[in-house]
């Protein structure tokens, strides 16, 4: 299948006056195929959201450095001018953020926050547009839709706003839909409700879902394919079930180790990858999980790990994870 | 190499958490600010001139010279001539040393008129921040009616109480200005201090409540009082010029300071208009000097500003 | 609605109970006590006896406070010791002047202080931002008066584009209905006397508008930065609106609150500038009665100033915290 999106070598720099660039995404690719559920994992600033801002070309214009390709349809949108891309945001991609409270305006209703979707891309009349938006909010699963549609966010709860979020997003029925850290702001209880609403709506829709996060029980549940980030680059990507079965990048693997398991047999421990994102070395000579790698060695520290591909899996390590470890 | 980077690195974000105090992270940024140095070289410039003034000056405030006073008459002032290099003044003295020694009545205004709002300001604000209760309640309240006066109405009632307007008055008058300014920034801060976590664990550990006011709680909650002290000098200075615009300043005719003479100044306006330029533009660059070291001051203590 | 509208009502009495208390210490501790103070210079021992007794300031002091307040309640501000009138009189006569002259001040530094502060916050840190924020130091370093001279002698003296002072030119027949001038002009279709009135306000206006100006500018600037900044923007964005939508919808509609607060505390200002620019343009308004009453020491009229300007003050501010609550709907009322 022709894939909808093709991400090739995308790099994203933030320069700063004074000081040397930031390199947030180092060279990323990836394809996503026309309902295809993707997950882009790893911790807080291994550069999964930078990623999404660039391919969404929400990216500051000062400061910011975006180089690659990314192309929606054979169209790369990093070529686009800024009114082409307006064009194409919320109709042809759209994105549901993290923090739903914040992420709406606190002081329009939230109908008007769906209508002026379709007003800009379907050019829908005041009412017509109502009733849709109505119609929305009721198949995210949002109680009294009619009435809701002059509600004010802070009227809401979490789960309620960030189902309104969603349901902004899917308005024009984009075919690619970018979800940043969807449940991480919300109850435990209505996280599950809202990855399950996620998963009904991209199959609904036909939609293709880039899903971004840092927890693994999301991706589990959702992904087909994972990519794992560290430093700004893929460190491996795999289909979902050999990625958990048989994780062969010791960054994957300590993710993996650190999840605590319902079915883990007792006394296991819980095992922590030490040390934090900062403690990382440049990508430019050397692996950037090196210093907190349990599995480093000497070449870890003076080579560039190169990505290599075998059997539908990329790896990018020196010393990976033997396949038969887990 | 690519260790000692990576140590390096390390090293440098220890250090941060560790011993660097934010005082000294501020103090560094403000190093780099090109805002704060302009203001700092401002402020420092017309602090020295106005230390000097005396020795720099060739005259007094209140000498007249037959020189000039021969060609004082109406209509016409004398302009810059030998000795006088900006020539004279409306009563015939030099107005050149008359600038000079105006900068050290001016700073003298402008800082004991702040230093005196700062102090009662502080003491207003450390009571109603550290009690609580009915003490914060009442001071408060009436720190908020002295805000719903307009701060020149303020001034103006204050200085109207004096039998004959003075230097004096005009200090107190502007000082009042500053106090409810001054108590309800230092009360707020002091608040957000009460429940941190280092006084609570000062009170457990059993140290007296006004030592912990004192020496816990004063200390870090005085940043934002003291950058507002930096603005206040400016506005000081601006009030006290229009308290004497309106009369109501020093009565000393052999008294100068930029205020006071910018106010008289607009009676020649049309016949030299240098005598009112002159004290003009040296208080709008002053209080341009404090008002941008206030601002970057106020931006480095602010933890968010560090962007 | 009516019931937040009550509670905030409610909630300022106490504040003017408390100023009333202030104003009346002030006039107690006034230089040879409020009769001599009141009397000027038509002060004898005798009249100040009997002003004493009128005064009540023989009594124990919590009935003078009570009488005080009685009197202030019913307006009664005594006579100017100046003209002689009742002071709630002349001001009335003289307020006319400073509503108009302190609106247009204000249309001014609206009208000119929000699209500035935008455009400077959206390119933040280019020329433009650079040169308007060293403009806003400079306008609130300048003492108000000489800014007035300023203008006066350039615009008026060295152009002539402006008349230099009063309100109206002496050649022009107006007649006086509401006392605002350009209104009047406007009811008895007399336009040339509103278009002189409004040739006169022009300078002052500007004069008057310029620190009000400066502040809403840098309020402004700081707010539409922190809501261009905020995650409500970037799902606006992220929605495709056209950028016009995102402008006025998104950022200014949020932008706008801390800035309707600013506004709102300008009229302190304005009434403090409005002293300052009155007496350079000879404006015969509040700000004049206020200058001659420091001058010739009239305490009854400061007195009733001093009341009436806290008064109008703590008044706006409730009239911004009303429309704040219509505006943003987080307000509970």
């Amino acid at each position: 299948m022709t894939p909808l999106l093709e991400v090739d070598d995308l790099r994203v720099a933030f320069r700063r006056r004074g000081e040397p660039d930031t390199v947030a995404v180092d060279g990323v690719s990836f394809d996503v195929a026309p309902g295809q559920v993707i997950g882009l994992v790893g911790e807080s600033g291994c550069g999964k959201s930078v990623t999404a801002m660039a391919i969404m070309r929400l990216l500051p214009a000062r400061g910011v450095r975006v180089t690659g390709s990314v192309q929606l349809d054979g169209v790369d949108l990093l070529g686009l001018s800024e009114s082409q891309m307006r064009e194409r945001r919320g109709k042809d991609l759209s994105m549901v953020f993290q923090d739903p409270l914040s992420s709406l305006n606190p002081v329009i209703p939230i109908g008007l926050q769906v209508t002026e979707v379709l007003a800009r891309h379907r050019g829908m009349a005041k009412e017509p547009a109502r009733k849709a938006a109505a119609d929305l909010l009721e198949r995210v699963g949002i109680p009294d839709p009619r009435r809701r549609l002059g509600s004010y966010p802070h009227q809401l709860s979490g789960g309620m706003r960030q189902r309104a979020l969603i349901a902004i997003a899917l308005a024009c029925r984009p075919r690619l839909l970018i979800a940043d850290e969807p449940t991480t702001a919300l109850d435990v209880t209505i996280q599950a409700q809202i990855l399950e609403l996620l998963r009904e709506l991209v199959r609904e829709t036909g939609a293709a879902l880039i899903m971004i996060t840092h927890d693994l029980g999301v991706v589990a549940g959702l992904c087909e394919t994972v990519n794992v980030l560290y430093g700004g680059r893929i460190v491996e990507r795999a289909q979902r079930h050999r990625l958990f079965g048989t994780p062969r990048h010791p960054y994957t693997h300590g993710l993996l180790r650190s999840i605590p398991r319902l079915d883990a047999p007792s006394g296991e421990e819980l095992v922590a990858i030490r040390g934090s994102v900062v403690d990382n070395l440049p990508w430019e000579h050397a692996c950037a999980f090196a210093p907190r790698c349990p599995r480093a060695v000497d070449l870890c520290t003076g080579t560039t790990p190169l990505a290599e591909t075998s059997g539908g899996r990329l790896l990018r390590c020196h010393n990976p994870v033997p396949a038969s470890a887990e | 190499m690519s260790t000692t980077w990576a140590t390096r690195r390390k090293t440098r974000i220890d250090d941060l958490s560790a011993g660097r105090s934010l005082t000294s992270e501020a103090f560094r940024r403000l190093r780099r600010d090109p805002v704060a140095l302009t203001g700092a070289t401002i402020v420092g410039v017309f602090v020295v001139i106005a230390a000097l003034a005396p020795l720099i000056a060739p005259h007094g405030a209140a000498e007249a010279f037959p020189a000039l006073q021969e060609n004082l008459r109406p209509g016409s002032i004398p302009g810059p001539q030998d000795g006088f290099p900006l020539g004279g003044d409306q009563l015939g003295r030099d107005f050149y040393s008359r600038m000079l020694l105006a900068s050290q009545q001016t700073l003298l205004v402008g800082v004991l008129a702040t230093v005196i709002g700062l102090i009662v300001g502080i003491v207003i604000g450390t009571l109603a921040g550290a009690f609580g209760g009915w003490v914060d309640t009442v001071l408060m309240r009436v720190t908020d009616v002295l805000l719903a006066v307009p701060s020149l109405l303020l001034a103006i009632s204050v200085a109207a109480l004096a039998a004959s307007p003075s230097q004096t008055t005009v200090i107190i008058a502007v000082a009042v200005v500053g106090v409810p300014i001054f108590a309800r920034l230092l009360r707020g801060s002091m608040l957000s201090q009460r429940d941190s976590d280092h006084v609570i664990a000062a009170t457990a550990l059993g140290v007296k409540r006004p030592a912990v006011v004192l020496r816990h709680m004063l200390p870090n909650a005085i940043g934002p009082v003291i950058v507002q002290a930096t603005l206040t000098l400016a506005t000081a200075i601006l009030d006290a010029a229009a308290l004497s615009f309106l009369g109501l300043g020093d009565a000393d005719p052999g008294r100068a300071e930029w205020g006071l003479m910018l106010a008289q100044a607009q009676s020649y306006l049309d016949v030299r208009p240098a005598l009112a330029f002159y004290p003009a533009i040296a208080i709008i660059v002053v209080a341009l000097g404090f008002t941008l070291l206030g601002e970057s001051l106020r931006e480095a203590l602010d933890p968010k500003g560090s962007r | 609605m009516l019931r937040f509208v009550l509670r905030r009502l409610v909630q300022v009495v106490p504040t003017l109970l408390l100023l009333s208390l202030l104003v009346f210490a002030w006039l107690r501790s006034l230089p040879g006590g409020p009769a001599s103070a009141f009397l000027g210079d038509r002060a004898t021992p005798e009249r100040i006896a009997e002003l004493n007794r009128v005064l009540g300031l023989d009594q124990p002091i919590f009935v003078q406070y009570g009488r005080f307040l009685g009197r202030v309640l019913t307006g009664d501000f005594g006579a100017s010791t100046i003209t002689g009138q009742p002071v709630l009189a002349e001001i009335g006569r003289a307020l006319p002047a400073t509503v108009e002259l302190s609106v247009l001040a204000l249309v001014i530094a609206v009208a000119l202080g929000i699209p500035l502060g935008y455009l400077a916050a959206q390119h933040r840190g280019g020329p433009v931002d650079i040169a308007t924020v060293i403009g806003t130091l400079i306008g609130v370093a300048v003492p108000v008066f000489f800014l007035g001279y300023l203008l006066k002698a350039f615009f008026a003296v060295e152009l002539g584009w402006f008349p230099p002072s009063g309100r109206l030119s002496i050649d022009v027949d107006a007649t006086n209905v509401t006392g605002f001038v350009v209104l009047d002009g406007l009811l008895t279709r007399e336009f040339d006397a509103s278009l002189d009135a409004l040739s006169h306000l022009v300078l002052p206006a500007v004069a008057l508008a310029t620190i009000p100006l400066a502040v809403i500018v840098r309020i402004t600037r700081a707010s539409v930065l922190d809501v261009l900044g905020s995650d409500f923007v970037r799902t606006a964005n992220s929605k495709g609106l056209a950028p016009g939508t995102v402008r006025s919808r998104h950022v200014l509609r949020n932008a706008l609150l801390p800035v309707s607060t600013t506004i709102g505390l300008q009229v302190g200002l304005l009434l403090a500038g409005a002293v300052l620019t009155e007496k350079v343009f000879v404006w015969g308004g509040i700000g004049t009665l206020l200058a001659d009453a420091i001058t010739l020491k009239d305490y009854p009229r400061l007195q009733a100033l001093l009341l009436l300007g806290a008064l109008v003050y703590v008044l706006v501010n409730l009239l911004v915290d009303l429309s704040y609550a219509i505006i943003d709907p987080r307000v509970r009322l």
